[in-house]
């Protein structure tokens, strides 16, 4: 850690990772009550805790992204970050208002919820993903533009590299489409058509740039390869996901009103939106084969070539399973739409931000070249237990997708079973399924374990090869 | 990748590539928007009432468990349909048989997925009912491709 402000990432890591917690504990509920219908029925109904499994999810990465993006801009920067005050007024205040929507969806009936908020007078409640109470939404949108302001501070005092140019671009592309949650049509076809300007264009869109910015600067420390080959790497893989994510928003246009041209439109750029993927994978593997320097953080390496495969398979090849219209008018809404958004959030943005927390934690807590061997082989047990289940669960969700596409979509009217006819039918693939949970959940138990593992750090006389300026 | 292709080169790619396609998006948008959708969504029938029913689809979180054009949770059935399955494509039949279900919820039937009772009064139900039946009717290119949904 060359800069003192970058401890403020800190707390914003630790602070994701309580979230991931509970984001895990809830989907295991959700997995239970799939094949235990009334399990926690009525204290928790499905709604309520597929709600809090999702939110959780969404708050705990954006508190990965503002953790990484602390850490990393003052260092590309070479300057401390304008304000750490600044940055820990805002950690309290997101954490605050995320514990109390997280407890208003668990405590309060979410009707009362919208009542008590005041949702009349600006109605954005109730909505997949965006079931904020619109005044969440609104401190959301203060917590990330004064954060912006205080990135944008710091990087333009000092020095300006493409990775916090990649990175910053992300993030104010992230808070003008947030915009788009405050706008609630009464018209549904309406609603539904910008509903996707959030949430496609954040996670095949600008999530991808800062993805992109926090893989290319932890390689760039990991491996010691030179800068400008990394740059040239990531302005090409984030020109690829925006040149085909972009109109790839269009594979969401299929069914929900829009016309026609978008069957053509969405199947074709979205079919080429695995290659921004694949490019990641094929620029990480590189970068390591190319190195000039063994980093001793083994742990972290792993890490960041997992998450570039993981998100390759997840959102690349399952995207693609069911991108393509002919395919996707039978898949649509049914679980291998489930199947793909679980792999896909793991292996993009769980994994990025848990390779910047291996890469980032053991230096802020004292030990520049990363923990401990013990410590670094049980966080590895912990990536493969949970990269091992997550490839289960996707697997068992596809197996179930098929079943119940096979059963309930195919045959003709009359003769195709009803929804709940067909999800008895495929039973089996959720019990399955939650026993893979099961499993990911011993995997994170494992992986928090790792942080608590004392023992020597790694020396730094393991640093081998010509370090350059910037590793 | 060969020297020949350089950095500023893939910066360009970059700064044109996206440029272009936020343009095109932008255009397409407004096609889709203000000539496409008038003539697909049914928006002549888009009443005060089915306003009111998508505030208590939103209110009560509906789309938790339900998917609607194939979009939200796929916890229990598909509903931008249901109008034509459990309502035979009649607004009577739907209206009475939605105030039926409504109030008959939960069904308390042990390990059976439960839907909570939502406490609406019948006139709100039709609201929900008239929300249902004008969403069933925007062109959506023939999805689902059953009646099951």
């Amino acid at each position: 850690m060359k800069y003192e402000s970058q401890r403020v990432a800190m707390p914003y890591f630790i602070f994701a990772l309580i979230l991931f917690a509970g984001q895990i504990v809830f989907g295991l509920i959700l997995g239970l009550q799939y094949v235990v219908g009334d399990f926690l029925f009525p204290e928790i109904p499905f709604n309520v805790a597929r709600m809090v499994h999702t939110n959780l999810l969404i708050v705990w990465l954006l508190f990965g992204f503002m953790g990484a993006t602390y850490y990393l801009v003052p260092e590309e920067a070479q300057t401390e970050l304008h304000s750490p005050l600044l940055a820990w007024i805002l950690f309290w205040v997101f954490a605050a208002a995320g514990t109390l929507t997280i407890l208003g969806y668990l405590f309060v009936d979410y009707s009362t919820l919208a009542d008590i908020t005041m949702n009349k007078l600006l109605p954005t409640m109730g909505r997949e993903f965006l079931e904020q109470p619109t005044i969440t939404k609104i401190g959301i949108a203060v917590v990330v533009v004064a954060f912006l302001y205080n990135i944008a501070m710091t990087a333009l005092k000092g020095r300006k590299t493409v990775v916090n140019i990649v990175l910053i671009t992300g993030l104010v592309g992230l808070a003008v489409l947030w915009l788009f949650s405050f706008y609630n049509p009464g018209n549904l076809a309406t609603d539904k058509y910008f509903w996707w300007f959030v949430v496609h264009l954040w996670v095949e869109g600008v999530w991808e740039l800062i993805m992109g910015a926090i893989l290319a600067y932890v390689l760039i420390k990991l491996t010691g390869v030179d800068r400008e080959v990394i740059e040239k790497w990531l302005y090409v893989i984030i020109a690829m996901a925006l040149i085909t994510g972009i109109i790839g928003t269009g594979h969401h246009f299929f069914w929900i009103g829009p016309p026609e041209y978008w069957l053509w439109l969405g199947s074709v750029f979205s079919a080429l939106e695995p290659l921004p993927f694949f490019m990641m994978v094929v620029f990480a593997f590189t970068m390591i084969n190319r190195r000039r320097r063994n980093h001793p953080n083994k742990a972290a390496t792993l890490w960041a070539m997992g998450t570039t495969v993981m998100a390759f398979l997840g959102a690349g090849v399952w995207g693609f399973l069911h991108t393509l219209a002919p395919v996707n008018y039978y898949t649509h809404g049914s679980q291998i739409t489930a199947a793909h958004g679980h792999m896909a959030f793991y292996g993009a943005y769980v994994m990025i931000v848990l390779t910047i927390i291996s890469y980032a934690v053991p230096i802020m807590r004292g030990r520049p070249y990363g923990n401990s061997n013990t410590a670094q082989i049980v966080e590895m047990w912990g990536f493969w237990l949970m990269t091992i289940s997550m490839v289960f669960i996707t697997l068992f969700l596809t197996g179930a997708g098929v079943l119940q596409v096979w059963l309930q979509r195919i045959p003709e009217s009359g003769e195709a079973l009803s929804f709940m006819a067909g999800q008895d039918q495929i039973a089996l693939f959720y019990w399955m399924r939650f026993v893979a949970g099961a499993f990911f959940m011993a995997g994170l138990v494992v992986y928090f374990g790792s942080f608590f593992i004392k023992g020597a750090a790694s020396p730094a006389e393991e640093v081998r090869g010509p370090a350059t300026a910037d590793a | 990748m060969a020297e020949r292709f350089t950095k500023s080169m893939a910066r360009n790619i970059y700064l044109g590539g996206s440029a272009f396609f936020v343009l095109l998006f932008l255009a397409l948008t407004f096609d889709t928007q203000l000539r496409a959708m008038p003539e697909r969504d049914n928006r002549e029938e888009l009443t005060e009432q089915v306003v009111r029913g998508k505030h208590l689809w939103e209110k009560n979180n509906c789309v938790g468990c339900h998917s609607i054009m194939g979009e939200g949770a796929y916890f229990a059935p598909e509903l931008a349909n249901v109008f034509d399955r459990r309502g035979a494509g009649d607004t009577e039949v739907f209206k009475s048989y939605m105030k039926a279900w409504m109030n008959a919820m939960p069904t308390n039937i042990p390990g059976r997925r439960q839907m909570p009772n939502f406490g609406l009064t019948d006139a709100e139900i039709e609201d929900l009912a008239a929300f249902l039946e004008w969403t069933s009717k925007i062109d959506d290119n023939n999805w689902p491709p059953n009646i099951e949904g």
